[in-house]
């Protein structure tokens, strides 16, 4: 086992809800893609919903990450070289390749939002038609879902232990992001009472990431091994019961049934089940 | 002048006075933390952004059943392969001409990725100025030709300061003297660590009683990023298949 000295870096409640809500902005953006790509006209609302979605939920990102520096005015510095002016990339480094993806996606999520936003009216989308659209969507999908996935890279890329003695973070996070992006498009499709078709394939849809996030949590553990033991102080063990009722009741009702009311307790419990999952790793960690 | 420094740290030498914490806090103008007393004579806890030295104190029991004290200066390790440096996005931290890691106040945000990387918890934050910050290998002595600060006021010698080779010559002698005398614990720390380190060490005790990463855990952050990223894109394309799969279902069918 590897064994580092690590002095915690104090991230805290900006990185958790940034890491909760990039998980859902990414999310939400790829169900859309698919939805558009695969699905048929019933859809489109649902469709629609996810891009709109998507935008908002994304602007709040880079507001938590700038207040979260200590010198939020640098904020560029991530970006552009402030003694040469040249441009900031490090491919090994993830939070320097999240920035720029977290650029990248915006131009999508702003894109297909203002597209959905115009075809509210129009009932068409004004400006992609056709293959366009499509690799438009698709592109915007894959950063997307990168947003959701990265943030566990990121805490790995590290000598943290916990964090460096894993390599399923990543793949945690991006499972639960995107259950948790299907709970909240059905959350709010259900609100707003849109189609029930759509509904279901989300529900479905959700009941097979539960159960990847289920089979990644039982991964991310084994990868631990020894290590995982700092995960049995009581405080950490309360929340690992909270991601447990966020993934397994959620299944138990999509299973059991198709009714608003449990579907709709079904979505709250998976977000407050996925905000713990990020409580959990990052303060887990550090404490 | 470009010239590649080094520290040798001598820890059998080390009488715990402290004289490097407070040379290296005059000169860089460190305020310190309020002291905090523990069960030793150690009241400075940990290397941090205010702690740019730190003695560490270690008791033991020895073979014949009596008690031994060792003390440890411990320091930035300066390393050929940093991994704070490695992570840090903003290139803030850079190599100097001495080969010694430097982290530039002026370009540093304070978005602390360093700290998560440095196994040897040597990086702090700062409040006050909102900037990661650590020993500097005193940059501004270095420009000067001067000593840095804490070599230059330790008694005893046991912080030695030159050009790394020089310090790997001194160190391995040291080493060959004490091992004559039937010390047989005694050890060198740093010469593979990380593609090397710029501060070296000579100890009495395994790495890990002083806060120092065994030698096979010298590793670096990026070594997880292929299978971090590996392991997300399969879940991508699992999650991929499973929702295509889903919205595929005909609505009606459960
Ligand atoms: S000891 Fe830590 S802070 Fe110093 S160079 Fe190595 S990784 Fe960086
Ligand atoms: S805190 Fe400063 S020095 Fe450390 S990684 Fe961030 S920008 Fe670089």
């Amino acid at each position: 086992m590897i064994e580092h000295f690590v002095t915690p870096p104090q991230w805290e409640w900006y990185i958790v809800w940034y890491f909760f809500l990039g998980g859902i902005a990414g999310g939400v953006y790829a169900l859309g893609a698919i939805l558009r790509l695969m699905g048929d006209e019933r859809d489109a609302p649902v469709a629609r919903l996810a891009f709109l979605l998507s935008l908002p939920v994304l602007a709040v990102c880079p507001v938590l990450l700038t207040l979260d520096l200590g010198r939020p005015l640098r904020f560029w510095h991530m970006m552009i070289d402030s003694r040469t002016f040249g441009l900031n990339f490090k491919y090994w480094s993830p939070m320097s390749v999240g920035v720029w993806v977290l650029l990248i996606f915006s131009v999508f999520a702003f894109v297909s939002f203002l597209e959905a936003l115009a075809s509210l009216r129009s009932g068409r989308p004004p400006f992609l038609r056709g293959g366009l659209a499509r690799a438009f969507v698709t592109v915007g999908a894959v950063f997307g879902l990168f947003l959701a996935g990265y943030t566990g890279v990121l805490l790995s890329v590290s000598n943290q232990p916990i964090w460096s003695d894993t390599w399923a973070l990543g793949a945690l996070f991006l499972a639960s992001g995107l259950s948790v992006a299907a709970a909240t498009l059905s959350l709010v499709t259900r609100l707003g009472r849109h189609e029930q078709s759509s509904e279901a394939k989300l529900t479905r849809a959700d009941r097979y990431f539960i159960i990847l996030e289920l089979a990644l949590l039982v991964v991310f553990f084994v990868s631990l091994g020894a290590a995982g033991s700092r995960f049995l102080a009581p405080r950490w063990v309360a929340l690992w019961v909270a991601v447990l009722i966020g993934t397994l009741v959620p299944l138990a009702l999509h299973l059991s049934t198709q009714r608003r009311v449990p579907a709709m307790l079904a979505a709250v419990l998976t977000l407050v089940g996925g905000l713990a999952l990020r409580m959990v790793v990052v303060f887990g960690a550090q404490m | 002048m470009a010239r590649t420094v080094g520290f040798f740290t001598d820890t059998t030498l080390c009488i715990g006075c402290k004289a490097c914490e407070v040379a290296c806090k005059e000169w860089n103008q460190l305020p310190g933390h309020a002291p905090e007393f523990g069960d030793g004579y150690d009241n400075t806890t940990q290397l941090d952004e205010q702690n740019w030295r730190h003695v560490q104190f270690h008791e033991r029991t020895t073979a014949k059943g009596g008690v031994a004290w060792s003390m440890m200066s411990d320091v930035c390790k300066h390393c050929a392969l940093a991994s704070c440096m490695e992570v840090c996005p903003t290139n803030a931290i850079i190599r100097t001409e001495f080969d010694t890691v430097y982290i530039q106040p002026n370009v540093c945000n304070g978005c602390r990725d360093c700290i998560a990387a440095c196994p040897y918890h040597v990086i702090g934050f700062d409040e006050a100025s909102g900037l990661a910050r650590k020993c500097t290998f005193c940059y501004d002595r270095l420009q000067a030709n001067l000593t840095p600060a804490c070599a230059k006021a330790c008694p005893t010698e046991s912080i030695k300061f030159g050009d790394l080779t020089t310090m790997k010559e001194v160190a391995g002698a040291r080493l060959n003297q004490l091992r004559g005398q039937g010390m047989s614990e005694a050890r060198l720390y740093g010469d593979t660590e990380y593609g090397g380190l710029h501060a070296l060490f000579l100890l009495t005790d395994k790495p890990e009683v002083y806060g120092l990463p065994p030698t096979e855990s010298a590793v670096l952050p990026s070594r997880n990023n292929a299978r971090g990223y590996l392991g997300t894109l399969v879940t991508a394309a699992l999650g991929l298949v499973g929702a295509v799969f889903a919205f595929r279902e005909r609505g009606g069918k459960e």
